[in-house]
């Protein structure tokens, strides 16, 4: 079986090669069958990559210790699911999986090309070029089949213990759909500059597939947050680690792009801006990828140190060399239709929140390579950890919270005074009012930074929920008046149902607006919370804000993968139980590797979060660690709406066929202009 | 023309740099009172504080209050110098700095504001700066030159106004529409 993986990888090299060049010469020459060939070497990448990525599968399930990939990153009593995730789990395996879903991308972008046969045929050519980069590496010096030298053991390694849990069998692959995601809008992008795309169609492609990207980008980064807050037991979910900025790198540049690309669609400007942040935003990915895979820089969960970091370097080049070369060479195709008129207007707002993404996205990338810089200019390295990055960070996400509430309430081209008034005058006195409720509740901004920074995150989300809240209401009203007498269509519900159905994008992306809100609610929480330590016998105390925690017992137990020893505690709360927890340590057998199950009791208000953190060796009491942690709820549901605000924004509009139909034939009366060449 | 567009302006700006100054306002008083806020803490807030600006050096690469690492003896014993430290009544910055004395400068967890450290504070300063400002900048030329476009476009009304406006009424819908 292992000969097959590693033939099944061969193919699919030689087909990416063969899908690049049949692909290009096919374009040049005009050739229709040779093109036709191509695409379908592309849909044989495809085959070839999940036949070998089948195999990896079966040889992890058969427990085939012979391949050293399978020896270092499984054993036999691993439960199935885990023996699974193995295949994402170390450096080669993961890149193959990387491969995989580069070619299911590469199927559906090659499965759909009577969309634009000239646009895909292409995309089909630049995407076959990223294929054969990451299958090269999986060919050469990340080899997933690589044999174990010498005598073969009779069990594994097995699986970090860190990785031994359910979100970490979907947290990678939703982070890797949304990294590898970024590649198709930069394919289609790239296209349509090489090939002087005339029309808009080509950004419309672009924006849906980089909201698909996004959307999985999103997932896999709070999955991700969620993992990291249950699992590694420090009380936390954004850490600010090398690889979780990296993931934050395109999910920033992204962003910008899903606002800005409003400004091409609707307006015809910002072309340019549009085509560098789709390009930065795959640039990043790659790169995001490169520092988590190379060892440039140190984190707690890269991958180990690997060779594979010059090839990155050497493709990261290449691509930026295509793209500066396209841009130039094409760069009077992207000439804007209008100017920017006002600095109060739409426009302007998106070009704030693109200016403000941007930064933020520096300041990431600054911070996280700082300590190589450091190191290379000064000879010794720094640290810069979380107070640098929150520092940085906090005051420009605020002024982006500022902007999601002004932003949306603006008018295309300019906006006056009195319509300034008129539209913030009421969410503006709600959000002041939420300010003095806070401080009637005992929040006192002014004793420390990280309150003020609460008090004006909550401020800024009731302004968003405000203008979001009334933008939905007075559309609702004016559907429900003009349905008034229509049985029961003249209701605001109903209105408000309509009107979203009729621009899913915009109210989509209210919802998503509202998520994010409810998210910084939660971030808001932070500067509230509270731990302490403490070592508990039989009948012991720890009190942690309104609870009283009492050690009732421990136990102890043994599993073919692991021995466990977990504490049982009794929750009061105003001398009444509420609730039994149990913190456990677990201690993997074949990893030899000890790692916690934390014990959390989630609230709207708070979270009540136990750490077994150990036991002390004279008396065997365990050691208790308590968070608690407000409103860490809402960040989980501020994700659930940024995700269901996401999926309505993909949704067609409701009444747009005709509309559709219109521009549809204008925009196939282009093509032929577009097959006859520049 | 040019009288009329001057008094447009003015009346976009009064409303503006009202709000400008509610706001320059309210960020004198919230400096005000951060500055009165700013007395000293407890030793476990101190502790707490001074606990988040050190690193754990076993290699887990985290905060030395946020060590995860099950049964980690330089966090425990990181932590049991920090506690003897405030307890001998140092200020912040001589226990921070018998800190780097022991453990070199990737213990602190982000660079210092002296030498070439200070770079990593400014950069995304001027960065944010340069940007909004060149933002800006490039808008008032923007603004400028449309407005010479507009100054130098033919007045509405002559022949073929109404497919004109038919044509405005069309580009307002499509750019509104979303």
């Amino acid at each position: 079986m292992p000969q097959l993986g590693s033939f099944s990888l061969l193919v699919g090299l030689a087909l990416s090669v063969y899908a690049f060049g049949a692909g290009l010469l096919a374009i040049f020459w005009d050739d229709d069958r040779l093109g036709e060939t191509a695409r379908r070497a592309g849909i044989g990448i495809f085959w070839a990559v999940t036949s070998a990525s089948a195999v990896l599968v079966w040889a992890a399930f058969h427990n085939d210790f012979s391949l050293a990939y399978i020896l270092h990153h499984s054993n036999r009593a691993l439960p199935g699911a885990y023996k699974f995730a193995a295949l994402w789990s170390g450096q080669e395996g993961s890149l193959l999986f990387w491969c995989w879903l580069l070619a299911c991308y590469g199927l559906v972008l090659r499965l759909r090309y009577k969309v634009d046969t000239r646009l895909v045929a292409h995309a089909s050519v630049v995407i076959s070029a990223v294929q054969i980069f990451f299958l090269l590496l999986v060919n050469v010096p990340a080899h997933p089949f690589a044999m174990t030298p010498g005598a073969i053991p009779a069990d594994g390694n097995g699986l970090n213990p860190l990785l031994q849990y359910p979100e970490m069998v979907i947290h990678p692959p939703m982070l890797y759909l949304g990294y590898v995601g970024m590649t198709v809008p930069f394919c289609f992008a790239l296209a349509a500059l090489i090939m002087r795309y005339p029309g808009e169609k080509w950004i419309h492609i672009t924006r849906r597939w980089t909201m698909v990207g996004w959307l999985f980008l999103t997932c896999g980064i709070f999955l991700g947050s969620y993992w990291a807050y249950r699992v590694l037991g420090w009380g936390g979910w954004w850490g600010w680690d090398p690889v979780e900025n990296a993931s934050l790198l395109p999910w920033l540049t992204g962003t910008a792009f899903l606002h800005s690309v409003m400004m091409q669609e609707k307006r015809g400007m910002m072309k340019v801006w549009n085509m560098w942040l789709i390009f930065s935003t795959f640039l990043l990915s790659i790169f995001g990828t490169f520092l988590t895979r190379s060892g440039v820089v140190s984190s707690v969960h890269a991958f180990a140190e690997s060779n594979i970091g010059p090839y990155f370097v050497i493709f990261l080049a290449i691509i930026f060399a295509a793209c500066v070369f396209f841009f130039v060479k094409n760069r009077s195709h992207l000439e804007s239709e209008h100017k920017l008129e006002s600095l109060v207007s739409r426009e302007s707002s998106f070009l704030f929140n693109n200016v403000l993404l941007l930064v933020a996205a520096f300041a990431v990338l600054w911070g996280t390579l700082f300590p190589v810089l450091s190191e290379w200019v000064t000879g010794h390295k720094v640290t810069v950890g979380p107070p640098f990055f929150n520092k940085v960070n906090i005051p420009i996400a605020l002024f982006l919270l500022l902007l999601t509430a002004v932003g949306p309430l603006l008018a295309w081209r300019k906006t006056s005074g009195e319509s300034l008034r008129r539209n913030f005058l009421v969410p503006g006195i709600i959000s002041l009012l939420s300010g003095v409720a806070l401080v009637a509740m005992g929040v006192r901004p002014w004793e420390d930074v990280s309150y003020f920074y609460s008090t004006v995150t909550i401020m800024l989300s009731v302004l968003v929920a405000s203008t979001v809240v009334s933008e939905f209401v007075r559309g609702g009203l004016v559907i429900a008046r003009h349905n008034q007498g229509i049985a029961w269509q003249g209701n605001i519900f109903y209105g408000m149902y309509i009107l979203t159905r009729r621009n899913m994008r915009r109210y989509g992306g209210y919802v998503v607006h509202f998520g994010v809100i409810v998210t910084m609610i939660g971030f808001a929480g932070v500067a509230f919370y509270q731990n302490t330590e403490k070592e508990l016998g039989f009948g012991d105390k720890l009190e942690i804000g309104h609870y009283t925690l009492v050690c009732r017992s421990y136990t102890q137990d043994d599993k073919p993968n692991y021995s466990s020893e977990r504490a049982i505690l009794d929750i009061y709360r105003n001398g009444k139980q509420i609730d039994t927890m149990y913190p456990e340590q677990r201690f993997y057998k074949a990893s030899g590797q000890p790692a916690t199950m934390v014990a959390n009791r989630s609230t709207m208000l708070e979270d009540l979060y136990l750490v077994y953190t150990g036991k002390n060796p004279e008396n065997g009491h365990p050691i208790i660690k308590a968070h608690l942690n407000p409103l860490v709820w809402w960040i989980w549901s501020g994700a659930h709406f940024i995700l269901v605000g996401t999926l309505i924004a993909l949704i067609p509009n409701l009444q747009s066929k005709k509309k559709k139909t219109a521009r549809e034939a204008a925009l196939e009366a282009a093509v032929p202009v577009a097959a006859g060449g520049d | 023309m040019s009288s009329r567009m001057g008094s447009q302006t003015t009346a976009t700006v009064t409303p503006l740099r009202r709000i400008a100054s509610h706001w320059g306002i309210l960020l004198l008083l919230t400096s005000v009172l951060l500055l009165m806020g700013a007395s000293g803490d407890t030793t476990g807030q101190r502790f707490d504080r001074l606990g988040h600006n050190l690193m754990c050096t076993c290699g887990c690469s985290q905060i030395l209050l946020e060590c995860n690492h099950v049964g980690c003896a330089v966090s425990e014993q990181m932590r049991k110098e920090l506690k003897d430290a405030l307890a001998t009544g140092q200020s912040d910055d001589v226990i921070l700095a018998g800190f780097v004395t022991k453990y070199g400068p990737t213990v602190l967890s982000a660079p210092t504001t002296t030498g070439f450290n200070r770079v990593a504070w400014i950069m995304p300063v001027v960065i944010f700066v340069a940007a909004v400002g060149g933002l800006v900048w490039v808008v008032r030329i923007w603004q400028r030159r449309s407005r010479m476009q507009l100054a130098a476009a033919p007045p509405l009304g002559a022949g073929g106004a109404g497919e004109e406006l038919d044509e405005f009424r069309r580009r307002a819908r499509e750019e509104t529409e979303l």
